[in-house]
């Protein structure tokens, strides 16, 4: 019955259109197909100039229809260092693209009406003119190289990699972000795709994340990590992206099988995440989800429900936020791979970070297991931590400060090893054996220490770190041995902070006093927790 | 329209004096193909090979263009029931047990896109475009009796055939053909635990392709042939109309550039049979870690856009020629700078092959390397752009016949205009950042190479049914075919540049998982319904070809247009071997259109004195 009908609609639609055609031609042979002809060539010359006005016109207000909706315009500020750079660019282009378009679009319609046919004419016969044509020719290379110039400028500001000498830290330390040149330092963190999903990982405290294998995926080891490598211990999987404004995040792109891509619109971030090698992108936000809705918030369109059919609902503005979607095809489920990207204050990402960190995958679904490398610990330092924080919990004292302020890293000293103090996994190049982990992580807690105490010693805060570091991995170096080795190893580290300290000014001996409690606490671990 | 030919009828005897007898050889009563099989179906003549592609063409562009619509559908009205599909789609359309409500399966949903991107740019674009009108103009144009090899030519066009064949075959697999992307990028096209259409659906997509690589190469060969050693006497590569540049310089393109297309898909053949590891490295798929590694997917982007790019020029390059040729015909003027036009055919042709990773910036290649990309994508803009100024000045001056032809060729020239301009956009590899895969690209793609090229095709069409059919296409429902397109066109594809610019990613399935895409549900209805109509508008077109073919107004006079060249001076129903008797000469270029006051003077006619004078003093 259906097909019936489909054929005959089909039928009569072909019928309508011979019938048009037909008529239209008897038509003008009634009326003389010179006549006809002539009708129809102005008809259709009126035409191009209808056309070229509307044309004009529905450019023009479809542009105004769309100016809230397009990021970049009206309430869709960019929330990242180089998405405003770039949207400078765009307009810079759209500028000259703009003049070209209506130009060439006016010159195109009226010539078409203006030199419509007349019998009592005959075309010029113009060739060619090489002035003009050089000039044409010049004018859009002048414009495309000033196009060029800019556009490798925003390029590589945009696609350049981290500081080589900054560090990838887990907190911040806060007050130090930069919502106009970014940081030095950075939050690396992982986005896996695979279909149809994307996993992220935050490093953890370490600020560093531990390599995975994807020969070691399981059902419930999404990523492969590899856990004998320590810097996967802290390693968190989140649901959503939290990131701290201010600071810059390098993300580390990978995908588990097919081509997946890291798209976050609002922050005009998009790279591809390839099977087995990684790619990366750095951004800086600089706003938080909480400022961008209250700068939402502004517009009336930005000001109704959420949720047509919940009137009562929160209104649009409120229920925004930063989202990560994937653009490259990567099978059927390509347009749902979604996950939310909340930007907070320093201070709520150092919380967040101190509760997240609980949740690691390693202390929830493998310590303690059979494939635990650490099975002979028994107690890590970020199990320690989580302990601490939770007695606290439980009788929180007055002189508790709920969120790290600044000046108070919630980076505790003395905390040197996230859990790698088996000291087996990789050999430093200074040819000490112990983790790249564990030698950071010191590092970042004597600097962060001794930038607390002072302002000008960096010199010195330098040669501590070292010194500490030095010595921690000779002391680690040491325990491998034996136990007697490490206490003297650790000795000499602290002899070497001291020397170093004692070259340095008044108001660093403050941080040199505590690099050396931090020596001795980690000789104190060391010896606590032989292997 | 007799007053606007006032200069045509001009008959054979007329030529007799410019005939020579290149060919004498060659004569031939016509017991040459005069079976039906040999004559429609295994014809080696051009002119019949030519109307082959055109009809396979189109009868493609059908199919791709409904495929659209079902997605459309998808799009533009999620929430409403698909039940009604499923006589026709079967198991991809699931029924709800509880409302009756139908919807399209995603998977089929990636299939349609997939199937719509490769039968249009290849099937229809590439074939359907370049391979009708490379036949029926080379030879006419050039004063040939035939292409250089006919039988090459025929097996040209049936390996067209059989790679269409295969494509539609894998319709119907069960698990459906070729879901990945036109593109069909590696891993995902190499895995069939990743997708389903990556099953034997795949296997016969790249089987589809690799026969349709042959058909280009030997319609490539023969064409480029035909163009340097088939030109009649006179006709010396600087007089050829720019019809003739366009298809040899598109033939270049693809004879250098389809093989490493070929090549990259035997690669991912192996990839999928062999248990090589070309493009696949550490991936953990269907609860399995693969044992291949090693490989790189960039690998096979590089080897896919080294044709990739070429083949949107080898798309557009052959349009571009024949909107110069109809533009100047119905302008009444000669091709505003000839020269520059072929120079700037040639300067796009070489560039072509050396901007192909800009479709990489956001691939996870060097930035550095995009650097170089960004300069020579922009210097693309140079030749384009020129080429839109020469247009626009051809109608300066003119004295335009607004044919259906004639409207296309001008509505080609706005696509090509909006179109290009988006592209200065993304070639920017900093702007590319946000708009790489967004319907930004869409838009752009579409306008400036999907829509301009079938422009150039409807031009083309409209201009040449004649040639072909010794009759008129309808005046009026062409007409009406041309406004409706123009502005359907633009109503379909200019809101996708603002979808793009709020950073909706193209080849989404439903824009209601996220947020930022959630917005645009009236603007996808309304885009739903202007490709409807659109698409109506085509089937006006198409009522009008074949019913023209059968019914059309008869062309009564050879050159109806008062056209220069050579393919209006063959007998209405050109036989085979195109001239009765010799080959006319030629001694001049194509485009005296109002030279010395006179309409048009024919390239078959020896230059006079008084004219010799008029050249010195005005060269070209
Ligand atoms: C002014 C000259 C042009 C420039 C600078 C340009 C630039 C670009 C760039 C950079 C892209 C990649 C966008 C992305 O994926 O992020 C692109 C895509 C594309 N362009 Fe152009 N383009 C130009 C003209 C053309 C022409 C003339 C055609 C065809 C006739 C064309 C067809 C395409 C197609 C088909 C794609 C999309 C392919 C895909 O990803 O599926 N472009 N163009
Ligand atoms: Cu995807
Ligand atoms: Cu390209």
């Amino acid at each position: 019955m259906m097909y019936l009908i489909a054929i005959l609609i089909a039928i009569l639609v072909f019928v309508i259109v011979v019938q048009i055609g037909k008529v239209n031609e008897l038509a003008a042979r009634l009326r003389g197909e010179e006549k006809a002809e002539h009708d129809g060539n102005e008809w259709n010359a009126r035409m191009m100039l209808v056309f070229l006005v509307g044309f004009l016109a529905f450019a023009v207000g479809t542009s105004v229809y769309y100016y809230p909706y397009m990021l970049g315009y009206g309430p869709n500020i960019l929330p990242t260092i180089h998405g405003p750079q770039i949207m400078q660019l765009f307009n810079i282009t759209l500028f000259f693209t703009g003049i070209v378009f209506v130009i060439t679009h006016i010159l195109l319609f009226w010539f078409a009406y203006r030199y419509r046919n007349s019998k009592d004419r005959v075309a010029e016969f113009i060739p060619h003119d090489n002035k003009l044509e050089i000039i044409w020719t010049a004018i859009p290379a002048v414009v495309m190289a000033i196009l060029v110039v800019f556009g490798l400028v925003a390029w590589n500001d945009a696609m350049s990699d981290v500081d080589a000498d900054g560090e990838a830290l887990g907190y911040v330390k806060v007050g130090t972000g930069d919502v106009e040149n970014g940081t030095k330092n950075y939050i690396e963190i992982g986005a896996t795709g695979l279909q149809f999903n994307w996993i992220l990982r935050h490093p953890g405290r370490d600020g560093l994340l531990g390599t995975k294998n994807w020969q070691l995926i399981t059902g419930s080891n999404q990523l492969g990590q590899d856990f004998k490598d320590s810097k996967n211990i802290d390693d968190i999987i989140l649901d959503e992206l939290v990131l701290p404004k201010g600071h810059t995040v390098r993300a580390r792109i990978s995908s588990r099988d097919v081509l997946h891509n890291f798209d976050i619109p609002h922050f005009f971030v998009k790279m591809d995440a390839i099977p087995g090698m990684p790619t990366y992108f750095k951004f800086t936000p600089t706003m938080t989800t909480e400022e961008y809705r209250d700068h939402l918030s502004q517009f009336p369109e930005w000001q109704v429900p959420a949720d047509p059919e919940e009137p009562d609902g929160p209104q649009r503005w409120e229920a925004f936020n930063f989202e990560l979607a994937c653009a490259e095809l990567c099978g059927k489920g390509h347009y749902s791979m979604r996950k939310i990207v909340r930007v907070v204050t320093e201070e709520e990402y150092n919380a967040w970070l101190d509760q997240a960190e609980s949740t690691s995958f390693y202390l929830n679904e493998i310590r303690g297991t059979d494939d635990d490398p650490f099975l002979s610990r028994p107690t890590l330092q970020i199990e320690k931590r989580i302990r601490e924080r939770e007695a606290k919990k439980a009788k929180p004292a007055p002189s508790d400060v709920p969120a790290p302020t600044p000046g108070d890293t919630p980076a505790p000293e003395g905390q040197p090893l996230e859990g790698g103090e088996t000291g087996s996994i990789q050999p430093l190049n200074s040819g000490t054996v112990g983790t790249s982990t564990t030698t950071t992580t010191v590092g970042n807690a004597v600097q962060s220490t001794v930038n607390s105490a002072t302002i000008t010693g960096t010199n010195v805060v330098n040669s501590a770190t070292e010194a500490v570091q030095t010595g921690v991995n000779t002391a680690i170096n040491a325990v491998n041995n034996a136990a007697n080795s490490a206490t003297n190893a650790v000795n000499n580290a602290v002899e070497t902070t001291k020397e170093a300290a004692s070259s340095a000014a008044d108001k660093a001996g403050d941080a040199i006093d505590k690099a050396k409690d931090k020596a001795g606490e980690v000789k104190d671990n060391l010896l606590n927790n032989p292997k | 329209m007799a007053d606007l030919k006032h200069n045509d009828g001009l008959l054979v005897e007329e030529y007799a004096d410019y005939l020579y007898d290149g060919f004498h050889d060659h004569h031939h009563g016509d017991k040459y193909q005069t079976g039906f099989i040999s004559h429609y179906i295994f014809s080696m003549d051009h002119k019949m090979i030519a109307k082959q592609f055109l009809i396979t063409g189109m009868f493609w562009g059908l199919i791709g263009g409904l495929m659209s619509l079902v997605f459309r559908l998808q799009l533009g009205f999620p929430e409403a029931s698909m039940a009604w599909l499923k006589p026709l789609l079967g198991k991809w359309i699931t029924i709800s047990e509880a409302t009756g409500v139908g919807t399209l399966d995603p998977q089929f949903y990636y299939a349609l896109v997939t199937m719509h991107g490769t039968i249009l740019v290849f099937f229809v674009l590439t074939a359907g475009l370049s391979g009708t009108f490379s036949n029926l103009l080379i030879p006419l144009q050039l004063g040939a009796r035939d292409m250089a090899s006919p039988f090459m030519n025929m097996l040209s066009y049936w390996f067209f055939f059989l790679a269409g064949a295969v494509m539609f075959a894998s319709l119907f697999l069960n698990t459906g053909p070729f879901s990945g992307g036109w593109t069909a990028y590696p891993p995902l096209s190499a895995l069939p635990q990743a997708s389903s259409g990556s099953a034997g659906g795949m296997t016969l997509w790249i089987l589809s392709l690799v026969l349709f690589v042959v058909s280009v190469l030997l319609g490539g060969i023969n064409y480029i042939t035909t163009v340097l050693n088939l030109r009649t006497k006179g006709m010396s590569l600087w007089r050829m109309p720019l019809t003739i540049w366009a298809f040899f310089v598109t033939a270049i393109l693809g004879l250098l550039s389809f093989p490493v297309l070929a090549s990259g898909f035997f690669l991912v053949m192996c990839d999928r049979g062999l248990n090589t590891s070309f493009f696949l490295n550490e991936i953990y798929v269907g609860g399995q870690a693969l044992e291949q590694v090693g490989g790189s997917p960039i690998l096979y982007q590089h080897l896919f856009w080294f044709l990739g790019h070429p083949e949107v020029y080898i798309i557009i390059l052959p349009a571009m020629g024949l909107v110069s040729e109809v533009l100047a015909v119905n302008a009444r003027k000669p091709i505003f700078g000839y020269h520059a036009m072929v120079y700037s055919i040639m300067a796009i042709g070489f560039l072509s092959f050396i901007v192909w990773a800009h479709h990489m910036f956001m691939a996870g290649v060097n930035p550095f390397i995009s650097n170089i990309f960004v300069i020579f994508t922009l210097i693309i803009a140079v030749p384009s752009a020129v080429k839109v100024f020469n247009w626009i000045s051809t109608l300066y001056g003119g004295n335009i016949r607004f044919n259906p032809g004639m409207l296309f060729a001008i509505g080609f020239v706005s696509l090509f205009i909006s179109g290009g301009l988006t592209g200065i956009f993304l070639g920017n590899s900093a702007i590319d950042i946000p708009m790489h895969d967004t319907y930004f690209v869409v838009a752009h793609f579409h306008i400036v190479m999907g829509v301009a090229a079938f422009f150039g095709m409807f031009a083309g069409v409209y201009h040449w049914f004649p040639k072909m059919y010794g009759r008129f296409m309808n005046d009026t429902l062409g007409k009406i075919h041309f406004w409706g397109t123009m502005i359907g066109a633009y109503a379909v594809f200019w809101p996708m540049h603002y979808i793009g610019m709020a950073g909706v990613p193209r080849r989404y399935y439903s824009f209601s998982t996220f947020d930022f895409s959630n917005q645009f549900a009236a603007t996808n209805e309304f885009i739903t319904i202007a490709a409807i109509i659109t698409f109506g508008f085509q089937v006006i077109f198409v009522i009008n070809f074949f019913y023209s073919i059968f019914y059309g107004k008869k062309q009564t006079t050879r050159n109806p247009y008062g056209a220069t060249t050579l393919e209006w001076t063959t007998a209405i129903n050109p036989g085979h071997g195109n001239w009765p008797g010799g080959i006319p000469a030629v001694h001049r270029w194509a485009y005296d259109y109002g030279k010395m006051g006179e309409e048009f003077i024919p390239q078959v006619e020896p230059v006079s004195e008084k004219e010799k004078e008029f050249d010195e003093a005005h060269p070209h």
